[in-house]
């Protein structure tokens, strides 16, 4: 046993002792290349975890948003008309749930990611924008699934490939610039504020109506006070251009600087304000849990 | 260790180094953990009260050291412990470090009831500071040690915690950290599991690295460390030797607010001494002991409270006070029975001591702890006898031992 404890041992003395300040907790404590393993380890875990206990695995994943999918779908062509005029409306529909579905659930299950992990928190010096992150990238492997499954769809719907299609990546990653910082704001206000679960419930489902998800802008905003403040939402412009870039190309475009200004102008100060609150916070997780 | 060593070891270079480390809790004397109750109390004074952890603690730790913090419980202790594996900032002073830590103050912290031992092995060595790919490679040998190879694939719901702390104190041990920081580690697992243990610690020890262990068992610190600290309502009021750190934890312990008296009148917090005595062959009682003949000791306590699988230890002590040799006592029981004595109940201990003092004078030291499985807390202390050995033969040292060994002029 001690020989083999001995050949594991690096050579000693390692390094040239080097008194270094110890920090204290962060963001990322423990440096870059660490927090970077631990977050791959932890989503890939986790989603290994969620698809080998159900015996039909992904599939059950994949029957909510479907599910979804076929109800509103039913909802909105046979009793509320929002399809007409609309081209190719069940495979648009199809996609914006999948696209929204990522940030309902990465943004929801962020929320008392902290708090489950509160061990880890609590004896070990774990980087804590890890616990969030890993929640994201959870839901972006489901995502990755979804959006496989949707792309059948869309060419058995019949809608002719696009050169836009190429542009997917740029799409997850815009909606990664949103959803991340969305995760980091609430895990962190969690500990402190229980309450924040059951507003951000709220909150995300008044998201999904104030998103075009089931609707689209088709050149003019929505009437009204409402319309502002979907045109407002930085989801919004995202929404537009999936729709563009992989199902209608020639959508009409909703216009002026405003409408384009207003949610990338909200998108940079979400981040950055999730960035302060986040590195504010990271320090005092432990004691507030 | 022999003195020199532990002076050599004392001159090696610094690998932890504190100074005026301080940390104040606030303590909201009413929670506000929700918005409404925040806006509610916009307005009323927020009150808060300030717990100091700590109040400015001073160290150093040099290479290769088995360093132990002592203290009661909320002495701050383990804030200390926590602030210097970057759980808990403080909120002055500094700490500097050299070598990479093993960042874990409990055993098992992290481990995934969910997933299988493989996975949770990776990810802990990983929290632990190896690469993923070196966690990976290591994987066999951690399996190994712990003695689990052929649950590699199961879920660690499934494990015994027996079998989870194996493998969570193989992770340990093969993270192969220069620094590790222990939390009361060493009340776990079976008895030969714990022997496993210190002789890895040993290892450890000899190849090197530095183990800084928070405990308040002192039969731990006697044993393992080669310096001690204690930590008494956040300020450092020893370092140095853990004999003595011992015995100045067990005098605060035993003596209320903190004010130091003699060994001999420790009030009765735990246990209430009824009476001891030393008996000849025939029964008869006696102040002292002639060379060569057995001690019979006798010893009548009341417990003050319950004690819970408490353990009688008895130490005979030469006249410096250095322990000559000691042993100890648990209650005799039935298999299944409850080991636990009533407040209010009388234990009365017993029996034969096989005695191989040399002349002088001698005394014996009551240490009542609880069981190892069971926390091994001490729960009290103290000197309880003086006699004296007569008799003739006066040696070297305190012990006279049989012996076989013939001198004969060869042919």
């Amino acid at each position: 046993m001690n020989e083999q404890l001995a050949r594991n041992s690096a050579p000693w003395p390692p390094t040239p002792l080097v008194l270094q300040d110890v920090r204290g907790p962060s963001a990322l404590g423990g440096g870059w290349r660490r927090s970077l393993e631990l977050l791959h380890l932890m989503a890939l875990m986790e989603f290994r975890r969620t698809y080998t206990n159900t015996v039909f695995g992904y599939v059950w994943s994949l029957c909510r948003p479907l599910l979804l999918f076929a109800v509103l779908l039913a909802v909105f062509t046979h009793i509320v008309h929002l399809s007409a005029g609309v081209p190719d409306y069940p495979v648009l529909l199809l996609m914006n749930i999948v696209l929204f579905g990522f940030f309902a659930e990465s943004s929801s299950t962020a929320v008392g990611s902290v708090v489950g992990q509160e061990a880890v928190v609590r004896k070990t010096q774990f980087p804590r924008l890890v616990i969030p992150l890993a929640v994201v990238v959870t839901s972006l492997f489901n995502l990755g699934l979804n959006l496989i499954v949707t792309f059948v769809f869309i060419l058995a719907y019949g809608v002719q490939p696009l050169w836009t299609w190429l542009l997917l990546p740029v799409l997850v990653l815009w909606l990664l610039v949103i959803t991340v910082p969305v995760a980091m704001i609430l895990s962190a206000l969690y500990p402190r504020f229980r309450d924040v679960a059951i507003i951000w419930a709220v909150l995300s489902t008044a998201l999904f109506y104030a998103t075009p998800v089931i609707y689209t802008l088709n050149g003019k905003a929505v009437h009204g006070l409402i319309g502002k403040l979907v045109s407002l939402n930085p989801l919004t412009p995202l929404f537009e251009c999936a729709r563009r870039w992989i199902i209608t190309p020639d959508a009409p475009v909703h216009g002026g600087p405003l409408p384009i200004a207003v949610p990338l102008v909200l998108t940079i100060a979400i981040g950055a304000y999730a960035v302060w609150m986040f590195n504010r916070e990271a320090p005092r997780i432990a004691e507030a849990l | 260790m022999s003195e020199t060593a532990r002076t050599h070891l004392q001159h090696g270079p610094v690998v932890i180094e504190a100074r005026d480390v301080r940390k104040t809790f606030h303590i909201p004397e009413q929670r506000l953990d929700s918005f409404k109750e925040r806006a509610t109390h916009a307005f009323t004074p927020r009150v808060h009260r300030e717990l100091d952890a700590l109040r400015g603690i001073d160290f150093d730790v040099h290479l290769g050291e088995f360093f132990g913090i002592v203290g009661r419980n909320g002495s701050g202790k383990s804030t200390l412990l926590k602030i210097m594996a970057s759980i808990y900032r403080a909120d002055g002073g500094r700490i500097r470090m050299a070598g990479r830590l093993a960042p874990f103050i409990e055993l098992g912290v992290g481990f995934n009831p969910e997933m299988t031992a493989r996975d949770n092995v990776v990810l802990n060595g990983v929290l632990m500071g190896l690469s993923r790919r070196e966690a990976e490679r290591r994987l066999d040998a951690v399996i190994d040690f712990a003695e689990l190879g052929e649950f590699t694939d199961l879920k660690l719901k499934n494990y015994s915690s027996g079998m989870t702390v194996r493998l969570a104190f193989s992770v340990t041990v093969h993270a192969d950290a220069d620094i590790m920081l222990i939390d009361e580690v060493l009340a776990v697992g079976d008895a030969a599991f714990a022997q496993k243990c210190m002789d890895v610690f040993r290892a450890r020890r000899d190849a090197g690295k530095t183990v800084v262990l928070v405990t308040h068992d002192m039969a731990t610190v006697q044993s393992f460390c080669d310096r001690a600290m204690l930590i008494h309502d956040g300020d450092l009021r020893y370092v140095g030797d853990p004999e003595e750190a011992a015995l100045r934890y067990f005098r605060l312990n035993f003596s209320g607010a903190g004010g130091e008296r003699l060994p001999g009148d420790i009030p009765d917090v735990n246990v209430r001494m009824i009476d001891v005595w030393l008996t000849d062959e025939h029964g008869e009682r006696v102040e002292n002991v002639e060379q060569g003949t057995p001690i019979n000791l006798n010893m009548i306590v009341e417990a003050r409270r319950e004690l819970i699988c408490p353990v009688f230890g008895f130490h005979f002590v030469d006249a410096q006070g250095a322990a000559v040799f000691g042993f100890t006592v648990p209650i005799d029981r039935e298999q299944g029975e409850a080991d636990v004595v009533r407040a209010g109940q009388r234990v009365r201990i017993g029996g034969r001591i096989a005695n191989p003092l040399l002349p002088g004078r001698y005394g014996v030291s009551t240490l009542i702890s609880r069981n190892r499985s069971a926390g091994d807390l001490a729960l009290h202390l103290m000197r309880v006898l003086d006699f004296v050995v007569y008799g003739t033969n006066i040696g070297p040292g305190s012990v006279s031992v049989d012996h076989d060994v013939v001198a004969a002029v060869e042919q």
